[in-house]
């Protein structure tokens, strides 16, 4: 909570600090000078910088956002029919790369220092090393424009614009298939990169994890196969539950672009169309609402830590 | 970890070492290309000739003048070859000058901190994590929204949103140099405040910001690839890897080279900087270990 109103007074001031007057993009080019002095005080700017800094965080911490300019809907509403949007696309993009990735660093850790290893590790480096936009680009290409040239099925035709199919959204069983079709190339991209980032950091975490003592004890017991894979995964737990936490401005960073090449209606569309149409107060609201998501998984990651690391559980100590 | 001299069984060091030449050679040959190739073409890779008969051009085609263009042409007939190496001249400056300026912030601002400590190291720290809280690429986008995008923009903002992590590292490292007793031995001998610092603590205290600064300029060309993309970053017809993207864009099926060669550029270069930053960690890593 301190931390959310830090990130809303330091929003404020850049935004304070920035060269341009806000009011000038709210009114014609060809107002007088009192019809800009009136939409100032309408906006509430010729009051003192320390007002406006408490109104500010008055607002913004009861979910008071503003008003967009281009569109003149309460920045709120605008970010709320966003927001699902790219929870959805972040989510089970996240969820897939730590499957996927720890499945691959796992299936790495098995084999170090073979061909096979070097090879995997360079094809995660390179994937984690690629733009998002790029790969979407070209996954694109080859899916959406090329399927039917290469002569891909039916079903690897895939759609590449926009949540569902524009004819409007078919109900049931038909409203779902569509949507997950319309999902697999931007999840796809995203949880490519997720997961080859991932990968790299499991493989070195597990390898860590498989050199300790606890690990050669489990050993030494007879132990084989699944379960000293739980015995590992056991060690190794917290440290992929802080990977989560830092992984998530990744996703983020990603799902802004992934939302602008696939036009998809979430958050970072929203923020991109807006910073293209100077519309102030929805990329300052886009941007607290960021934070506040990145703020919220710090906390679930800290408070969840002690369930996996019983060393930081404070009866414990 | 095993002290030197003793053979360990260390899986991964010599296929690391020869993918930390690699790494660096590939680097220094894009780097040099960028920097002297441009100056050697006959015709600048910014001139636009003839538009109808060169533009789109596959690789290793002939234009109607005869001139032999390696990866092929973009939309309006310039060789994507050579534009993509002036447009590295832009992207590995960028890159490389926002990341040195966000190590040098992020420096600066830890060792006050953690030299100082007190109500400034609080104010310092806060701030710190109110950035870090926000995710880098929202911050830019913050700033580039209220600042006019221009390659100078870029550059500030990438510093301006890099340099957090460095400040906790080396904040962390000045604290524990702080203590040592080398330290007290130079306040003993009567060496100034801001001395001692300088000239004992931070020498010792800069490996892990050095790293993190090396590591920092692969991401710093990748979200400036993903500004320029946005068209938010580097404005044509100056050329970065993330515009020359952004203008294949929409001949990706008739002609996906135009996207395809800038965009290998950025995995090729940020890749080297992943293998590089890795190299670099393990060395500290391991000098740590053996001090220790």
């Amino acid at each position: 909570m301190l931390l959310l109103w830090l990130v809303i007074t330091v929003v404020f001031v850049l935004a304070r600090s920035a060269p341009g007057d806000p009011v000038l993009m709210t009114v014609s080019p060809s107002a007088s000078a009192s019809e800009i002095a009136a939409a100032r005080s309408r906006l509430g700017l010729d009051a003192p910088v320390a007002v406006q800094y408490a109104r500010w965080t008055r607002d913004v911490l009861h979910g008071d956002l503003g008003t967009s300019i281009a569109t003149g809907r309460p920045v709120r509403s605008l970010l709320a029919d966003a927001l699902p949007v790219s929870l959805f696309l972040g989510g089970v993009s996240l969820l897939l790369s730590f499957v996927i990735g720890i499945a691959i660093g796992a299936a790495q850790a098995r084999r170090a220092g073979t061909r096979t290893d070097l090879a995997i590790t360079m094809a995660t480096t390179a994937v984690a090393a690629a733009p998002a936009f790029w790969l979407a680009l070209g996954l694109i290409a080859v899916f959406t424009y090329g399927a039917a040239r290469l002569g891909f099925p039916a079903a690897l035709r895939l759609p590449a614009f926009g949540l569902h199919a524009p004819a409007g959204a078919p109900s049931g069983g038909a409203w779902f298939v569509d949507v997950f079709r319309h999902s697999i190339l931007p999840i796809g991209v995203l949880a490519a990169i997720g997961a080859a980032g991932i990968a790299r950091y499991a493989r070195s975490a597990l390898l860590d994890v498989v050199g300790l003592d606890a690990i050669r004890a489990a050993r030494g017991r007879g132990l084989t196969g699944a379960r000293l894979a739980v015995h590992v995964l056991r060690i190794a737990l917290p440290g992929l539950m802080v990977l989560f936490a830092l992984a998530l401005p990744g996703t983020i960073a990603g799902s802004v672009f992934v939302e602008s090449v696939f036009a998809w209606p979430g958050m970072g569309r929203a923020m991109t169309t807006a910073i293209l149409a100077r519309d102030l107060p929805v990329v300052l609201g886009a941007t607290v609402l960021y934070a506040a998501a990145v703020i919220a998984a710090n906390l679930t990651a800290d408070l969840a830590l002690p369930l996996a690391d019983p060393r930081l559980r404070p009866d414990v100590a | 970890m095993a002290p030197h001299g003793v053979s360990a069984p260390d899986v991964h060091s010599s296929p690391m070492r020869r993918s930390t030449f690699v790494a660096i050679a590939t680097i220094a040959v894009i780097a040099l290309a960028s920097a002297v190739a441009p100056a050697l073409g006959a015709r600048s890779p910014a001139a636009i000739g003839d538009v109808i008969g060169g533009r789109l051009l596959g690789p290793f085609t002939h234009d109607p003048s005869g001139t032999f263009h390696l990866l092929g042409t973009d939309r309006l007939g310039r060789d994507l070859f050579a534009r993509t190496l002036l447009a590295g001249r832009i992207s590995l400056a960028v890159g490389i000058a926002g990341a040195l300026l966000a190590g040098a912030l992020g420096v600066a601002v830890g060792a006050l901190a953690g030299w100082r400590r007190g109500a400034l190291d609080r104010l310092l720290m806060a701030l710190t994590d109110a950035l870090l809280a926000i995710p880098r690429l929202v911050l830019l986008l913050l700033c580039v929204a209220l600042w006019e995008p221009s390659l100078r923009t870029v550059v500030i903002v990438l510093a301006a949103t890099g340099w957090m992590g460095i400040a906790r590292l080396t904040r962390a490292e000045v604290i524990a140099a702080r203590g040592r007793p080398y330290v007290d031995a130079a306040r003993a001998l009567g060496a100034q405040s801001s001395r001692t610092l300088w000239r004992h603590v931070l020498p010792n205290a800069l490996g892990p910001a050095l790293v993190a600064t090396a590591m920092g300029v692969g991401s710093a060309i990748m979200l400036e690839a993903g500004l320029s993309f946005l068209g938010l970053g580097v404005q044509p017809p100056a050329a970065s890897w993330g515009n020359m993207i952004a203008a294949g864009r929409d001949v990706v099926v008739s002609a996906p080279w135009v996207s395809l060669v800038p965009g290998l550029a950025v995995v090729v270069v940020t890749m080297c900087a992943t293998i590089l930053g890795d190299a670099a960690r393990d060395q500290i890593a391991g000098r740590r270990s053996l001090s220790a």
